[in-house]
């Protein structure tokens, strides 16, 4: 038999008061532009990864400001470090460096 | 009588001349050949759509006044002060003696060649705010092969709030600019697909948040929250451009005829070189004021006044605003 009706799922706002900011920190200290973006999207659009794959570099960068850390090394693989999204960006963000660094950090909070 | 140096006839020049001019002698210089070009290169203006050609003749009719000695076609090229007076040296080598000086230099708009990755001036199909300006001035919107465009973006933030060009500050005009373009570009072209592409848009002033409604309401103009990264021809020379679609996370390309590119505004050639030369430069090249809220139109320098967009970017109504409160201190300054 089917049911019907609402199941109780796990909520899926952001709870900012629960969050654990650790890894943004130890990356702002690796790379002081990290926080800068203005989220303009043009690291993305000119990504070549982006080109093969679900990848999106800008949000994962905003993801990981906002302290949600889950799936992010698996997606951060999909990176070749050819840092064209350093190069269009607006705001200078060292974003290739940004890259490197999130792996490092992301892969020791995973240990 | 006093005597006054003015430098540049734009709106903020022309505006202090004609309320100077009351009382005093003025010398009005300009480089080009007629004043307010910045003006002339524009066809309605917002927020109200006048036309610019109005708005440049009620303010070229306040030049009609015989303490006003409008010089075109000269270039002032320093300013020096001589005891309680000040030597204006024009690029002939002429000299000036006046007991005031108020510049009013202006802006030039950002030049789109330095950003390449846009194509502007390699490929056709890529134009700027003020090419635009004029092919709605003279009717006559056409992509690159001369035939009336079934799609137009607007790309925001060209040569502002970039590194890469050296230019971190906003431009102030540019947002509503496109609205009001995109507005024009639509009622002559009823038809064609209109898209602006920006990061914020900054609906400041009065009227523009209503101007932007109307045309989301009116004129059916659809707006992308994404930067374009890159522009590039295809076969059939329209224009390919790559953004993300930054509200949806994903990647977008598009096809369009014309790419209009939204200039910033920078201190212009005459702004940079005489605030070097007075030593009043300030941030990007613009003109540094003694301070920012209650000595706005004083320079570090007595007697030496400043007024308009060689400060920073500024819409008319401001300029013209400044202008006035120029002229209120220079009277005041030489009673
Ligand atoms: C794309 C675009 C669209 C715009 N649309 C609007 C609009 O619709 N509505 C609005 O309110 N504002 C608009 N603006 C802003 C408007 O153009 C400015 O606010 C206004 O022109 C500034 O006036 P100004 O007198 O300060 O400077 P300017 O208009 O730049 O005038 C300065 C003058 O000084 C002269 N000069 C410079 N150096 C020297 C020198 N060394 N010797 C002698 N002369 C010199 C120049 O030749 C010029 O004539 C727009 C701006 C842009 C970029
Ligand atoms: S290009 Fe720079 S400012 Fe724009 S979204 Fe990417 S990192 Fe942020
Ligand atoms: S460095 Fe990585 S994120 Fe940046 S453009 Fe290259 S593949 Fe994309
Ligand atoms: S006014 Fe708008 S388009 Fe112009 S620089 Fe500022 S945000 Fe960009």
């Amino acid at each position: 038999m089917r049911k019907f009706g609402f199941s109780i799922s796990q909520t899926r706002s952001i709870d900012l008061d629960q969050i654990d900011f650790s890894c943004l920190d130890e990356l702002r200290e690796a790379v002081p532009t990290f926080m800068v973006c203005i989220n303009c999207g043009a690291c993305t659009a000119t990504c070549s990864a982006q080109q093969f794959s679900d990848f999106n570099i800008r949000k994962i960068k905003t993801m990981l400001m906002q302290g949600q850390y889950e799936g992010l090394a698996k997606q951060l693989d999909k990176c070749m470090l050819c840092g064209k999204c350093t190069l269009v960006c607006p705001r200078e963000v060292n974003l290739r460096n940004s890259i490197v660094n999130m792996r490092r950090i992301l892969t020791k909070k995973n240990k | 009588m006093s005597k006054i140096a003015i430098i540049g006839a734009g709106p903020a020049g022309i505006e202090s001349a004609s309320m100077l001019a009351r009382s005093h002698e003025v010398l009005l210089f300009e480089k080009s050949s007629t004043a307010l070009s910045n003006i002339l290169d524009k066809a309605y203006l917002f927020p109200d759509f006048s036309s610019a050609t109005d708005i440049a003749d009620s303010l070229n009719s306040k030049l009609i006044n015989e303490n006003i000695k409008l010089m075109l076609n000269t270039e002032v090229v320093d300013i020096v002060r001589n005891d309680s007076e000040w030597k204006i040296v024009d690029k002939s080598g002429k000299n000036y003696f006046v007991d005031a000086v108020l510049i009013t230099t202006g802006y030039q708009t950002f030049d789109a060649t330095r950003k390449e990755e846009l194509g502007y001036g390699i490929y056709k199909g890529v134009v700027t705010s003020i090419d635009m300006e004029r092919m709605i001035k003279y009717n006559q919107i056409v992509n690159s092969i001369n035939e009336s465009p079934k799609r137009v973006v607007f790309l925001q933030c060209v040569g502002s709030r970039d590194e890469k060009s050296g230019n971190r500050y906003c431009s102030k005009v540019c947002c509503v600019t496109a609205v009001k373009q995109a507005i024009e570009v639509r009622k002559m072209l009823p038809d064609a697909e209109i898209y602006i592409f920006y990061m914020d848009l900054r609906m400041w002033g009065q009227h523009f948040e209503e101007l932007y409604r109307e045309s989301q309401e009116k004129y059916d103009i659809r707006y992308v929250r994404g930067r374009i990264s890159e522009a590039s021809s295809t076969f059939d020379r329209k224009i390919q451009i790559k953004a993300e679609d930054t509200l949806l996370g994903v990647p977008l390309k598009m096809t369009t005829d014309l790419l209009v590119l939204m200039v910033g505004m920078e201190a212009s050639a005459g702004t940079k070189s005489l605030g070097c030369k007075c030593g009043i430069e300030g941030e990007y090249g613009f003109i540094k004021t003694a301070t920012p809220h209650l000595c706005d139109n004083e320079t570090s320098e007595k007697g030496l006044f400043v007024a308009g967009s060689c400060k920073r970017p500024m819409t008319i109504n401001d300029v013209i605003n400044d202008a006035r409160s120029a002229a209120c201190l220079i009277s005041e300054y030489l009673r």
